[in-house]
């Protein structure tokens, strides 16, 4: 028996060693293992998927130009990875809760968020819109890698309650390389905890590339672990709603956790206040335009003539609807009231900062009196 | 009522509560079979089973982003820091999610999460065993921080800790786990003092003595002292670091006119800063001296043999209370480095 073992896997840069079920050019791959997990994907559901993508993009598309014309503070864009995001997302079912990522439009949408969850934040209006419980998908985190824990404490609690539902965190590549990330899968392995990792392995942490992070396939660091894993292509929406159904009928069916890294790329900025020309080149954004995962379907379902004009001129609307509300949304946004940011920082009364709301209470009252001609104060 | 070390009072405190109530829970490093370092968890394990006394892996973030995930399905986990010195990895956790997220949800996610820490020095211990943290939580909005003194404080405020939907920093002293006292279980928690109130310790007249947690005793011990030498000294046990109790504070300074804090934890920046600053605003006008404070030098916890020279002790603070009342005292006629 060997006692030493070796990294076998040269760095997390081989784009093309994942498990893909759609070529970049949108042939249909057949593969054994993920095959049967999307038997039930016909043309229509196909359909579903790239509506679903388009959708997404457009969302995301209206987000950075509100941000481009001073609407909103920042914008994380999406752009690339749609696949990922809804192809994962189309997995759960909707008792299932999820803990997203800042970037996790797709995921979001999916989910259920509606147009105003997409800005309010990004605008500064709220830290969050929807109530978690509405949609079981927690507040975006914006602290990396922090929400893997809460996800694997989620799902200890399923189990202590003993129903069959899953949890989830989606992470990006640079979280891999935070604390939370690793005690989240020793927590995860030791309690087999129904609980899915889904790492987005989009290239890039701001300007570190992946290999600053992992010298080995993020993928691999799982089964030391004691957690299985899969790497799949996360351009191919087909792969990952697959991956992602075996993922989470594994976690559900009480075999413990899984973790899927999904590899990708970040078209676009880290954030709308980063400039990427400093520290990537074109080529390799060009090399990647090349992988898009909307016009794979879009090949795909042309190839089998099931790619209507009709179709297309149907989510081109849809689309433009939501780039609308989401503009109406972030425009017609209302700022609180001063007095409100006391709101809810505490579930019961607390004396002290009753004191202090008391006190500001006052001094703003004191403006209304000078504004009805009150007088000097 | 019945005789109980607070060890053994935290540990009634945590079955009755994980009894009267299928969603509390412990989780934390050594505290099921072992009963915890400190045994406060023992017999929990035998009780209520693995699912609801949560040996956890050695890793003090995890347990608490975990302990985030179980609150936000419901939960109300109680977890063990198993020494004050070992919260740190817990910090970022503690600080950014147990802390904001009934802000950030608004409202909507609850974070009903107790946080024990056995906590401070006086027991001959290594190096981050030893450590009075409290500042740190104290200046973080969205927690509550209390600190116990005694064994009924410490069942009665655990059970009040547990009980409330928002998260509490559960500060238990190390050097009183073995200290007996008068506990009743049978408290009707509705009908007991809020853990937010401050208890007035001892009544006194001339100087008021502000302290919690084990130097509660210490103070107590000086006071009994001080009344030998006519002195008459008010100990109010905080309990409630915060918030603070001013209005049972504030009421103790206009009667006496006189302040002295004093704490474990070091000066700079500590809780007996914002005392002080606090009572200030408040009772300027009552004051006839500068308050002053009695803490831990501002050094890292110093090696055992070292540490009665770094806690603050009755001579320490008989000393201080000397100079609110301008008598001689050790400053006196010494030329000290302002």
């Amino acid at each position: 028996m060997m006692h030493t073992l070796s990294p076998t896997a040269e760095p997390a840069t081989d784009i093309d060693d994942v498990a893909r079920l759609v070529s970049p050019e949108g042939e249909r791959i057949a593969d054994r293992e993920l095959d049967p997990w999307v038997a039930d994907i016909d043309a229509e559901a196909l359909r579903g998927l790239y509506r679903d993508m388009t959708l997404v993009r457009r969302i995301d598309t209206e987000g950075v130009a509100l941000q481009r014309q001073g609407q909103l503070g920042l914008w994380a864009p999406c752009q690339g990875q749609e696949a990922t995001q809804v192809g994962t997302a189309r997995a759960f079912r909707s008792d299932d809760f999820v803990f997203p990522s800042y970037r996790e439009i797709g995921v979001n949408f999916v989910r259920g968020a509606v147009a105003s969850d997409f800005v309010l934040a990004w605008r500064g209006e709220a830290h969050s819109t929807y109530n978690p419980y509405d949609i079981n998908t927690a507040t975006p985190q914006i602290i990396i890698g922090a929400q893997s824990l809460h996800a694997v404490g989620y799902a200890m609690g399923i189990q202590i309650d003993g129903t069959d539902q899953v949890a989830a965190a989606y992470f990006g590549d640079g979280a891999t390389s935070q604390g939370d990330v690793n005690e989240a899968m020793v927590f995860a392995s030791s309690f087999r905890a129904p609980v899915v990792f889904v790492c987005t392995n989009n290239q890039w942490a701001i300007s570190e590339p992946v290999t600053v992070q992992a010298k080995f396939p993020i993928a691999g660091r799982a089964p030391g672990f004691g957690i299985p894993s899969l790497r799949v292509d996360g351009n191919d929406v087909l792969a990952c709603l697959a991956a992602m159904r075996w993922a989470v009928d594994h976690a559900r069916t009480g075999n413990g956790p899984v973790f899927i890294e999904a590899v990708t790329y970040r078209m676009g900025p880290h954030t709308t206040s980063d400039d990427p020309t400093r520290y990537r080149d074109k080529d390799e954004v060009e090399r990647w335009r090349r992988r898009d995962p909307l016009t794979r379907v879009e090949a795909l379902l042309r190839s089998r003539g099931e790619f209507a004009e009709e179709f297309e001129r149907d989510v081109a609307a849809e689309a433009d609807r939501w780039g609308a509300d989401v503009r109406s949304a972030c425009l017609s946004a209302r700022t609180k009231q001063p007095i409100e940011v006391f709101d809810h920082v505490y579930d019961e009364p607390h004396v002290g900062l009753d004191v202090q709301r008391a006190h500001f209470a006052a001094y703003l009252d004191g403006f209304a009196d000078a504004a009805a001609g009150g007088g000097a104060r | 009522m019945t005789q109980l070390t607070m060890a053994k009072s935290i540990n009634e405190g945590l079955r009755r509560a994980m009894a009267d109530d299928p969603k509390v829970l412990v989780m934390g490093e050594d505290i099921g079979k072992l009963g915890g370092v400190f045994r406060v968890t023992d017999g929990l394990l035998d009780q209520f089973g693995a699912q609801r006394v949560i040996d956890t892996p050695l890793a003090e973030s995890g347990i608490m982003g975990t302990a985030v995930g179980l609150a936000f399905r419901g939960f109300r986990p109680v977890v063990e820091i198993q020494f004050d010195g070992f919260v740190y990895p817990a910090f970022d956790q503690i600080v950014c999610q147990v802390a904001k997220l009934h802000y950030r949800t608004r409202g909507n996610v609850t974070m009903p999460i107790t946080i024990r820490i056995p906590w401070a020095g006086g027991v001959g211990a290594a190096e981050h065993h030893s450590e009075s943290p409290e500042a740190y939580f104290v200046h973080t909005s969205g927690l509550r921080v209390v600190a116990v003194s005694n064994p009924q404080d410490a069942y009665v405020m655990l059970r009040q800790a547990i009980a409330s939907n928002d998260p509490v920093v559960y500060f238990e002293p190390k050097r009183l786990y073995h200290q007996k006292g008068e506990v009743d279980l049978d408290v009707d928690l509705a009908d007991a003092p809020p853990m937010g109130l401050a208890r007035i310790a001892r009544e006194g007249s001339d100087v008021t003595l502000l302290t919690y947690g084990a130097q509660v005793s210490t103070a107590m011990d000086a006071a009994i002292a001080a009344e030998d030498d006519g002195v008459s000294i008010e100990v109010i046990d905080l309990r409630s670091i915060s918030p603070v109790d001013y209005r049972t504070v504030a009421a103790s300074v206009r009667k006496t006119g006189r302040v002295v804090v004093t704490h474990e934890a070091a000066r700079e920046a500590g809780v007996g800063a914002e005392l002080i600053a606090s009572v200030t605003e408040q009772c300027f006008h009552y004051l006839e001296a500068p308050p002053v404070r009695v803490t831990g030098h501002d050094i890292p916890y110093p090696p055992a043999k070292l540490e009665k020279f770094h806690l603050p002790d009755l001579d320490r603070i008989l000393d201080a209370v000397d100079r609110v009342l301008d008598r001689p005292n050790s400053l006196t006629g010494a030329e000290v480095p302002s």
